[in-house]
């Protein structure tokens, strides 16, 4: 029997076809049936289940891609269930892990269990990357068709530099046989090593030793080149400063095929949130200085930065509450995403379909997922969000395993009322 | 470079390679072999060679390209010296122009040379009096063995012109594929090279060759399929990833040979690593795998091949 619900009352936001207007959207059997206004009127019979949105956002659901989960071997700070429960709780309807794991996801075996819990789990959709190199040690391929084969959305050796010039140059080559994607944390390690924040004025004061932005934008620049000369599929990760976000522009103007993201971190906060040693600010790469903020915020504007990236990175006490130097960096962000987020339209700066164009219909372009979009036929992962609802973050309520994050009180504007994967509402805010 | 070349079929003092060698030159190093591959066996030594002193000069291990070179020669009626660098004086630091000299006092009539240098073959060439052979440089070429491959397909198949050719494998690092590029292209024949984006060298597009990254797309209704050797340094890690991988999407199977014509020949030059670049089945294929004779050709194309450069010997025109 068909199973079929519709959304009415909703504000439809598509940004792939440039939809924004009041609308219903009908779902059958976890797909995509139809959309536009006043499907209701349409005499769908008494078995639809109508669920009304009250004028709240309907857009594609969110797809997060760069997350890190912690299991397998650090299911204190993370597991790919908490996971999911923060990941609803922000309107996250897929999500791409990082390798970063114990063991590192470097093998198929591993991809397809990633792959296997997230069917067990039922609610976000869970994608893995795979290590570009064996052991995250940057130096031997890993096996990127057998990977692919099993799952792997893309290869990257996550919170690592893939260092070696020659290294990454096969890693793109090779990647290119099988038409896969390369993606890079971007930061030269000989020029970032040891350091704990943004070089300046600041780390001066505080007396911690800086990472100067050149590391960010000698890698990108580097990568741009061996890009070139490949022929293969590169995205920057979580890009942070104004110079690499240049050299991305300028490589997209010269017809190359590179994208890039960042983390709502790098435009909501400066290097000023770490304040008097605060280790909740401390990420990689680190809050930069407010030159940089606004250049993430124009390289949205003019969609030099494809995507939106929580960057989620779970920490736990022992691992923040040390010296600065010494503590682990990283921000959960799963559920602080859309709403940090949709900040850039609320102050202006971006239109609302720019903004969740970043956050659904580049990320699943990037890597080649089927949703991110609204048309008949595809999944019906869906966020429903009330843009206006002014609300304040609450770091203590969040689900994630790990509260670290600096936004404690932050006042924010956007809620999701309702997240639903594959047809079936996997979140729903009690009214 | 000769002169008298209007009459002269083979008019080159070395055999460098096969780029360079025009497709008449081709032909007839090809029909002379042809009639060394029909002689009877048991013949006794012909006297083309006799009297005449030929140094096989190896810098490189290599069993059977020295063995076929030798016994060419001595059916030719030859002296062989086989030199191996681990024993000659190469090891006590000479170099490659000081052991050149010193060969080419001992007035030898040729020099088949091996190593592991592209272009060495060419500079000890331009330093003795005699003809050379390369007989393998560095990743530059293999001449011989392009020949060799090229009687056996014509023997087969009546023809070179027309045929789809896929080369596949290590391209970067072979020299056998260049030499094959070179001689299937001047005789007419559409040359494709299958291989990871990490084992296609670059400009490959001004070779005159299709490239492929996807066996079943490469394979597509090919009359030939020439596997190349994958060298163990290059297995784990660093070009490709693990034998597992490569095998799996480079690896020739029945399930990707499916997609050739059904009479289309597997070649490989040797030495195969079974379950690495061709599964050992479609290795051992009697009805398609012409691997071994391959071999038997490699001593008819070397045979015509010193004849060739040894002018006073030679037929005066072609048989």
């Amino acid at each position: 029997m068909t199973e079929r619900t519709l959304f009415t009352n909703a504000r439809l936001l598509d940004p792939a076809s440039g939809v924004d207007r009041a609308g219903d959207l009908l779902v059958e059997n976890g797909t995509i049936a139809a959309l536009g206004p006043n499907l209701a009127r349409e005499g769908l019979g008494a078995d639809v289940h109508v669920i009304d949105c009250s004028g709240s956002c309907l857009a594609p659901g969110v797809i997060d891609m760069r997350v890190q989960l912690r299991e397998p071997g650090d299911e204190h700070q993370e597991t790919l269930a908490t996971g999911t429960e923060a990941a609803i709780a922000g309107g996250v309807t897929t999500m791409a892990m990082l390798p970063n794991t114990a063991p590192v996801i470097d093998d198929h075996a591993l991809v397809e269990f990633v792959g296997r819990r997230s069917r067990e789990l039922g609610r976000t959709t869970i994608r893995t990357y795979a290590a570009a190199t064996k052991g995250l040690q940057g130096r031997e391929l890993t096996e990127y068709g057998l990977l692919a084969e099993a799952g792997a959305v893309a290869f990257t050796d996550g919170v690592r530099a893939i260092a070696d010039a020659s290294v990454m140059r096969r890693a793109l080559s090779y990647a290119s046989t099988f038409d896969l994607l390369i993606v890079q944390h971007p930061e030269e390690p000989s020029l970032s090593a040891g350091g704990a924040m943004n070089a300046g004025e600041i780390a001066t004061r505080l007396g911690l030793s800086g990472i100067t932005p050149a590391a960010e934008t000698i890698m990108v620049e580097r990568d741009l080149r061996l890009a070139e000369i490949t022929g293969g599929r590169y995205h920057a990760a979580h890009l942070s400063t104004a110079g690499a976000i240049d050299a991305v522009r300028r490589a997209k103007a010269r017809g190359l095929a590179v994208t890039c993201d960042t983390a709502p971190h790098y435009f909501a906060l400066n290097e000023t949130a770490v304040g008097d040693y605060r280790t909740f600010a401390k990420v990689s790469p680190p809050l930069r200085s407010e030159e940089d903020r606004r250049a993430v915020i124009e390289g949205l504007k003019d969609g030099t930065i494809d995507a939106i990236a929580s960057d989620h990175s779970p920490q736990d006490q022992e691992s923040k509450r040390l010296p600065f130097a010494s503590a682990e960096p990283g921000i959960v962000g799963l559920e602080t995403l859309l709403p940090l987020s949709l900040d850039l339209y609320h102050n202006g700066s971006l239109n609302l379909l720019q903004v969740m164009r970043a956050l659904t219909q580049r990320p699943a372009e990037i890597l080649r997922l089927p949703g991110g979009h609204l048309k008949p036929g595809a999944p019906a992962d869906l966020t429903i969000f009330d843009l206006d609802r002014p609300w304040r973050i609450d770091v203590a309520a969040l689900h994630s395993k790990c509260k670290n994050a600096p936004y404690d009180h932050r006042p924010v504007q956007g809620k999701v009322t309702r997240t639903v994967v594959g047809g079936r509402t996997v979140f729903g805010l009690e009214a | 470079m000769d002169s008298g070349a209007a009459n002269d079929p083979f008019p080159h003092r070395h055999l460098l390679g096969i780029e360079g060698l025009s497709r008449r030159e081709i032909i007839y190093l090809l029909d002379r072999a042809d009639l060394y591959a029909n002689q009877p066996r048991g013949a006794a030594p012909l006297a083309v060679l006799r009297g005449r002193t030929v140094i096989n000069l190896f810098f490189e291990n290599s069993t059977r390209t020295r063995t076929s070179f030798e016994l060419a020669a001595k059916r030719l009626g030859a002296d062989v010296i086989n030199m191996q660098a681990q024993t000659s004086s190469i090891k006590k630091g000479e170099t490659l122009i000081d052991t050149a000299m010193t060969l080419n006092a001992m007035h030898p009539d040729a020099i088949v040379v091996r190593h592991s240098e592209s272009g060495a073959v060419q500079l000890l060439s331009e330093k003795v009096d005699c003809a050379v052979i390369n007989a393998g440089d560095g990743s530059h070429e293999h001449p011989t063995q392009a020949l060799l491959d090229a009687l056996t397909i014509r023997r087969r198949k009546g023809r070179l012109e027309g045929l789809i050719v896929a080369i596949c494998g290590d391209i970067s690092h072979s020299r056998v594929a260049r030499s094959n590029i070179y001689l299937l292209n001047a005789m007419g024949a559409h040359v494709r090279v299958v291989a990871p984006r990490t084992l296609i060298p670059a400009a490959m597009d001004r070779f005159g060759v299709e490239v492929f990254h996807d066996m079943k797309r490469g394979l597509t209704g090919v009359d030939i399929v020439m596997m190349l050797r994958l060298q163990t340094e290059r297995m784990h890690g660093s070009f490709v990833p693990s034998i597992r991988e490569y095998f799996h999407f480079f690896g020739l199977d029945y399930a990707k040979l499916a997609v050739a014509k059904d009479d289309a020949l597997i070649m490989h030059p040797g030495p195969m690593n079974r379950g690495v670049e061709i599964d050992t089945e479609v290795a051992d294929d009697i009805d398609r795998s012409v691997i071994r004779q391959q071999v038997e050709m490699g001593v008819a194309v070397r045979m015509a091949c010193l004849e060739a450069l040894n002018r006073e010997a030679r037929a005066p025109t072609a048989p």
